[in-house]
Parts: C-alpha cells; structure tokens; sequence
C-alpha cells in the first residue's frame, strides 16, 4: 500500500521537465554520497486488509472499555456522539493551525467559542487556544507567573498530581527558580494553611494549588487565595474542568492563573493522550500568556470573522524572546471540547457534575461500610476521587476486579510509604449502579 | 455569517444524564459557584448544525491540495483513524495494570524500533508532544550530557534561516542563542562556523534539507568541525520527508533529532494538534531520556523508569500522545521500508518538477534543484503594489490553500511550496497553471489581487484592529 498518485509514465514525464533521466540522476544532485543510505530495513508494505488484521490483532492485548474506577488525572467520562461526529469532519481534522484566516473561519471560530466556554467555566477573563495537557499546562503557568513577577520562587502543593510536579521540575530547571512544596494536613488531605503562610512571602511569584487535589480533596481555594495575595504572589488555580459545573471559579476565589487537564471534557481516555490542557488568566496576564489565541475583528466589508491574534508574543516572531515555544497544539482536543460543552450547556455542566459528585458519594457510603476499609480522610470533602486505607491485598483486589472486567482503584503506593495500603478510587457519571455494587461486593470478598 | 454559539437561544428542556443512585449533592456554600456558566442549553441537532456549518468553512486537505512549506500536508489515510478510534485503543486508562495494556506498549517499543531504523538513532522518546515539544526535550538532554561531564557549555547555534520554534526552545532550555548568517541558498559555511565556535557551544540546530529545501552538502565537515570542539549537533526533523531511505541524520553525524509524526508519517493536523515530536539519540544520550520507556522483559513489555535519576524528567503526563503514535505505527506498516522511501523520492521529484514548471516566472534564491520543498521569491516579478501576501490570498480564491509566506525570513518576499508525494501531476499542473496566472493577473489586474480574496466567506480580516483592542471571549 502507498499513496502516491503518480504513474510511471507521469513520473518520467515529470523527470523529463525537471532535465533528469531517473530519479537517481536527481537525488544524486542534492545529497552528497557520503552521507547516502540504501534503503530502509523495514518488512514491505501490506494491504489495507493486512493492516487491519494486524492492528486487531495488537488491540486484542490490550483490556479496554472496563468499567474503569481509575482516576488521577484521566476519567472515564461519557461522550456525546456529536462530538465524534463534529470532530470526525475532515473539514476539521485534515485542516492545518489557522494561518490562512480567511480560509480557516471554522476552526477560528470553534476556537474563539472554546476559549469563551474556558472563561465561562474558570470565570477568568481570557483563555488561549489550548496547550499539550494539564501538566504542561501547569508548567506554563509557573513560568508565566515567573516571567511576570520577576521572582524566582514558585510555592506548589506537596497534593499537586505528581506527575505535574515532575513536569514542572523538568521545565523549570534551567531557569534559576526555586520550587517550595508545601504540605497538607494528614488528617484533612487539605493544604496546611500555617506551612502556607510560614514558606509563601514577597519573593514568592506564584502560589499553585490544585482543587480538587491529586487525593481528590476539595480545598479551601478562596483562604488560600487571600494568603497569596497577602503575600502579592500571583495566585494560579488547577482544577477539574467537570467539577467547575458545581464548585467556585477560580475567577470567584480571585486567581490570577487556571489551568488544568481538559481530557474530561468529550475526551476519550486514549491512554493519557492525545488530550489537552487549557489556561486562562486575568485580562492584565493576557499578553504574557503562553500559546496560541484567537480574536474577532472584521473584514473590509464590515464582516465579523475571526484571526489569530496576540501574535507578537510567539515563536515565529518573537524568537528567542517569545513568551513560549509553543507552535502545534492540542486543536483537535480543544474542538472536542468545545462540542462537548457546547451540547450540555449550562444546564447539562450542572447535572454532569451533580452525577459526578452524587455518584462518588454513594460509592464512598458503601466502601466505608465494607471491614478493612477506612477512609483516609476524616471529613474529606470530595468531587468525584477519594482514596482509602485497607488492610486487605491490594494485589488480590485488582485482581479479583480485572476477572470482572473492573478496572479497579489505583494504588498509591508509588506516592510514598505512608501510601503503600491506600487506594484511590475515580467515580464518575459513567459508572452505573449496578457497576458500583459490583466493585463493593468483589472487595468485600476478598480475602 | 454563522452566529457565534452564545447568540443562539437556548432551545432544549431535556436532561443530558440520567442518576441512578440518589441526588447527593450538598456542599457547604463556600466551595459552590454562585452563577451558572452563560453557555446556552441547545438541542444536539442545534449544536450539530452550528459546527458542521463551521465546518465548512475551512479549506483542508481533504478538500483541496494544500502547498504549505514546511508542514508537509501529506494525504492522512483514512485506515490510521478507524484503527486510532477502535474502543480497543481508546478507551484504555492510562494506569491500568501493565498485563492489560501490552498491545498498546508493544506498538510503542515497535514504533521506537522502526524510527531508530529510519533515522540511524539508536533510542527514542515518545513523549514530546510536538515538534516545538521534541526540540525542548531534545536540548535539555544535551544541556544535562554537558552537566554530567562537568562542562559549563551555555550556548547554542541557530542558523538565521531556522524556525523560529528552535531559539524559542533553546532559550526554554536555558541556553544562550548564537545566529549563525546562513549563505543565499540557507546553507552553512564550515568557515563561518569555525569563526563562532568556542569552548561554550553545546550544539548546532540544524533542519535538513534547509529551509530553503537545499540539502546541506558540508554536513559531514560541519559534524567533524562541531565533534572536535566536543559540542553536539541537533537535527530539526521538520524536513524529514525529503530523506527517508535516501540519507539518515544519525549517519550524518547528528546526536539528537526530533520528528513530527504529524507531518511525514501522515497523521493529521487537526487544526493545529494533537501533534507528536519523538526525540532520538545516539546511545551515549540514552541515559538522559525522560522516563518512562518502554522495554521488553522476556516477551513483557514494560514502562521503565529505571533511568529517573539521570533522566531530563518528564516532559509532560504519561507516554506521549498515543493515538498519533499509534496513526504514524499505521502508515508505517501499511507503505513499509520500500513505501517510505517512495514517499520520500516521489515527494523530491514533485517539488522539482513544480519548480522547473515556476523557474521563469520567479527568483528562485536557492537555484534550479531542491529536495522536496524551494522557495521562490517574488520581489520585482509582481504587479505595481502587489505582495506575496496578495497572491497568497488570491489563491484562495482559486480554491486552493496559500503556500508558507515570509518565511525563511532569510529570503524577501518568500512564498516556500512544498507539495509533498502524494499530489498527482495533473494536481501539480493546474496549481502551477493557476499561480502563474494570478502572477500575471498581479500586472494586468493588480487591484484583483490586492482585494482577494473575495470568495472565501469573508474578506480580508482586520489583523491590526483585532491586537490592538482584542476581543478574545464572548
């Protein structure tokens, strides 16, 4: 299988006009060669049929579409068919970034929509048009506070996901700033407001805090929002993009910066990516804000339309003095999420989130009833992930699960020692009744 | 004009979800918002009818031929989407346990396997989200390797005729950016370098072919003449469609590469990403790759993070973005080692023969043979007043997609073609028929042009006015 539209004879032809007998003739003017290879050792091309026997073949390893009580980051979330519907236009997915904006007026605008409903959601004022995922996302954040404060100190939750913290490690190793952790409160899984104030002052550029937290524990983001700003720290907010369907705005609690994973709005889980991650900030944070942004204007004829804008702070212009490196984004992601929000609306964001919520509860209720199950928490305040202490297997546990085709709840045992019998579980509105019942009923049983 | 969604009235009553356990939902006040999101509750029908009408209007490659230099618009096989959206793949957690997600590793230790064969690198990376993504990851490898052997190596070359991803990458990594002047046609002179080389250069950026779509001839010199000085050359990937089964970088002499699966294996752009940007090493670098990857224990494939400790860290979360890998694995199987290399002598053939038909009716800077993508220059060949810009957007009029304008930033009034293997001559010929025209229509015509385009569904945009007083949300 190729797909080259060329026959042999137009591929003479066209050696012909270019003044070279074989194809030979022409490489041979353009690559010295020293440096030339043969020929590539790879098994010859195969049919499409072959193709696609193979790839059952490699999908038949995989277990998928489980029910899936696995969180930290990625959910299990319904998705509408209208969004694959929308994002499965060729129009769309076989556009290129929108440099051409008259030609690109429906990526453009999808765009300009998605970046409302992220400012709708965040109750920010200004979002771009999407980064890699939350964890770079959250990367971003840090060297955009970094950046606009002149401060080289950062002040990040020890409950930020983990892996956003490597992520932010990684980033910023080469810019000569600090990175304090600060830590929660054992018996609440909440930030511990004293080693906020105590490890926060003047020099601090941002105080990043996620809500929900890695644990699942909603935090008190508007106390901590007031300590930052006590502090004139900028104040940058991750959170779930689900939850804001219920919980205070970032905009609400007075963050300068939200950023967060946007894999649960109308992204399927694909194994941690292709997802997306968002950002929005204040309006005074606009120009020193990362990626991407699209903006209204008009044409000649008065036409309201849409362009790519803010573009004096990017790469192709800027160099090496641009706000980011970021060119290709997550586009097509942020489409998905735009459709999604789009087809739920105010109404829906609520009842999405209210079924999250009322969803996890009830599996909580029941867990915590079940011997050899205490919740780690005392008064947790959670959305939709909440972890338990066990003194059962956790070996046997997902074992057991995975027989029943459960995905089950994650072991944190790669947190720490203090971790290693705790078991964090995601609920959200995927997981049916009778779903939930199973889980309790196979944990109860083992041994 | 299509309304913007928030203009629409809110047209549905019903539920989107359905809770089969009890509503419990109370939360103390001070963690609840106070106002609902002003995002309206419309119909699915509604909602469907906006975006497919948004659809359509864009120009994509499924719709029209797409010249856009430096991005290598290839055609993406439908196969690699229907195999990338099976429930098979994409409803895998990413946490699940190892035994249940082995075809997934097993297609990412094999796809690592078959660029380290098409490159002539011996280890990849799969995280890097991007190519932008992969140039950051590839020099913070190369700025640890310099701190590992204790040498204080703080700046980087970047030819003038680079992208502009790579100085943006290098200064994210912490590097001082040294412009090298390239020569007219974008390559390098070994003198030229010599003279600004010094104990404190990591490494060299280079794309090649060049951005001018000229194969860099001094590559083996330039290699020696970095290598001597103990600093290390860095391969932009952007160009890679020239070169597959032609010429490899690892044999040329490059220690760090990237590639965006997103423009030569064929997977799609999406309107600006999800993208992928694998870096590859030679095996002296392995070491600091970021964590995990992916190995094969006794037929077990496993994420390995044994490496952590030297390791850059992780560049994002997980393992890269699995579905463009597993699109660009698709496009490999299906064209094989032998269709690689078609793809790559068929995409040089197209571009020369698309310049030899443009070589009288424009400069061409970088002389009558390039590799898979030139760069004409269209200064004193246009109308009175007319610019590259103008003929860019009167192409649009013609249905086609504008070529990359004023860029490289080396050559004026730069219009660089790059119209990829998988165009046919007839598609080649009418493009070449309908620029020429608007090239002569720009002197017979000139307010023709200047005022394209004028059938797209609108015109010229106020780019001025939309920066100046943004309006960036509803």
């Amino acid at each position: 299988m190729n797909y080259i539209p060329v026959s042999k004879q137009d591929k003479q032809r066209m050696l012909e006009i270019v003044g070279v007998k074989t194809e030979e003739e022409l490489i041979s003017k353009q690559i010295p060669e020293k440096v030339r290879a043969s020929k590539i050792n790879l098994s010859d091309g195969v049919s499409e049929l072959k193709v696609l026997e193979l790839f059952k073949q490699y999908g038949s390893k995989n277990k998928s579409s489980a029910a899936c009580f696995r969180g930290a980051g990625i959910y299990d979330h319904f998705v509408p068919a209208a969004v694959d519907e929308i994002t499965g236009r060729s129009d769309f997915w076989t556009a290129y970034t929108p440099y051409q904006a008259e030609a690109s007026q429906g990526t453009l605008q999808a765009i300009f929509e998605y970046q409302s409903m992220i400012c709708e959601l965040t109750g920010l004022d200004t979002s771009n048009a999407s980064m890699y995922d939350g964890a770079t996302a959250a990367a971003e954040a840090a060297l955009l506070a970094v950046r606009t404060s002149k401060k080289n100190k950062i002040a990040v939750a020890q409950t930020l996901n983990p892996q956003y913290l490597e992520v932010i490690e990684t980033y910023l190793k080469k810019q000569n700033v600090k990175i304090i952790k600060i830590e929660s409160d054992e018996k609440t899984g909440a930030v511990n407001i004293s080693d906020l104030q105590n490890k926060t002052d003047v020099d601090t550029a941002c105080v990043m805090i996620q809500s929900p937290n890695f644990f699942g524990v909603i935090e008190d983001m508007q106390a901590l929002s007031d300590i930052a700003k006590s502090k004139n720290a900028l104040f940058a907010a991750v959170v779930n993009p689900v939850s804001l369907g219920l919980l205070k705005t970032p905009g609400e609690y007075g963050a300068d910066i939200a950023v967060g994973e946007g894999q649960p709005l109308g992204n399927k889980m694909h194994f941690g990516g292709s997802t997306f991650g968002f950002m929005a900030v204040k309006k005074s944070l606009e120009w020193k804000m990362p990626g991407r942004v699209v903006g209204k204007t008009t044409d000649k004829n008065g036409r309201t339309g849409f362009v790519l804008t803010l573009q004096s702070r990017e790469q192709h212009i800027r160099r090496e003095k641009a706000t980011s490196n970021i060119c290709t984004n997550s586009a097509l992601n942020a489409l998905a999420a735009c459709v999604y929000t789009a087809v739920l609306g105010k109404s829906g964001l609520k009842e999405l989130a209210e079924t999250n919520i009322s969803k996890a509860r009830y599996a909580f209720n029941k867990i915590k009833n079940i011997e050899g199950f205490t919740p780690l928490f005392e008064n947790g305040i959670f959305f939709n992930e909440f972890v338990f202490k066990t003194t059962k297997n956790i070996k046997k546990i997902e074992k057991e699960l995975l027989k029943n085709n459960i995905i089950g709840p994650l072991s944190l045992a790669f947190c720490g020692k203090k971790y290693k019998d705790c078991l964090m579980f995601a609920v959200t509105e995927k997981r049916t009744k009778n779903e939930i019942d199973a889980l309790t009923g196979i944990i109860a049983n083992v041994k | 004009m299509n309304k913007i969604l928030n203009e629409i009235n809110s047209d549905r009553e019903t539920q989107i979800f359905d809770c089969d356990v009890e509503n419990d939902i109370a939360l103390d006040e001070k963690y609840k918002r106070k106002n609902n999101p002003n995002i309206p509750d419309l119909a699915e029908g509604t909602v469907v009818r906006h975006y497919t009408a948004l659809s359509r209007k864009n120009y994509a490659l499924s719709t029209t031929f797409y010249p856009l230099g430096s991005c290598t618009m290839k055609y993406n096989p439908i196969i690699n989407e229907k195999i990338a959206s099976c429930a098979k793949f994409a409803e895998v957690h990413p946490l699940q346990p190892e035994n249940t997600v082995q075809g997934n590793l097993e297609i990412m230790f094999e796809l690592e396997k078959a660029l380290c064969e098409i490159s002539g690198m011996n280890n990849f990376t799969l995280q890097p989200a991007a190519g932008a993504h992969g140039e950051h990851t590839g020099l913070l490898i190369i700025s640890e390797y310099f701190k590992s052997k204790k040498e204080k190596r703080t700046k980087i070359i970047v030819p003038d005729s680079a992208h502009g991803t790579n100085p943006a990458s290098a200064n994210l990594s912490g590097f001082e950016v040294i412009s090298l002047k390239s020569e007219p046609d974008g390559t390098l002179s070994p003198d030229k370098l010599k003279e600004i080389l010094t104990p404190e250069i990591a490494c060299i950026m280079m794309t090649n072919p060049n951005t001018l779509g000229v194969f860099e001839k001094h590559i083996p010199e330039i290699a020696e003449i970095m290598h001597a000085n103990g600093s290390l050359l860095y391969y932009d990937g952007a160009n890679l469609n020239a070169v597959m089964g032609i010429a490899r970088p690892g044999d040329m002499g490059f220690d760090v590469m990237h590639i965006n699966l997103h423009k030569t294996f064929s997977t799609p752009h999406g309107g600006g990403g999800p993208g992928s940007g694998p870096v590859g090493v030679k095996s002296f670098l392995k070491d600091f790759l970021p964590v995990p990857t992916v190995v094969n224990e006794n037929g077990l494939f496993k994420l390995n993070y044994k490496n952590k400790k030297t390791s850059v860290g992780q560049m994002k979360a997980f393992y890269g973005n699995f579905p463009v890998l597993l699109k660009a694995f698709v496009y490999i199987k299906s064209v094989g080692g032998n269709g690689l290399k078609e793809a790559s002598v068929q995409a040089n053939i197209n571009a020369n023969y698309v310049l030899n038909l443009l070589k009288d009716k424009v400069t061409v800077p970088a002389g009558n043979v390039c590799t898979h993508e030139f760069v004409l220059s269209s200064k004193g060949r246009l109308g009175e007043g007319v610019r590259t810009l103008d003929v860019a957007k009167r192409l649009l009029d013609y249905g086609y997609y504008a070529p990359t304008i004023y860029f490289p930033l080396i050559v004026e009034e730069a219009m660089m073609i790059e119209p990829t293997e998988t165009e046919s001559k007839q598609t080649l010929d009418e493009f070449v028929k309908v620029l020429s025209g608007i090239i002569d229509e720009s002197k017979n015509n000139p307010e023709a042009v200047k005022n394209a385009p004028s059938k797209t569904p609108v015109s010229r945009l106020n780019e001025v006015e939309a920066a100046r007083n943004p309006k960036l949300r509803w």
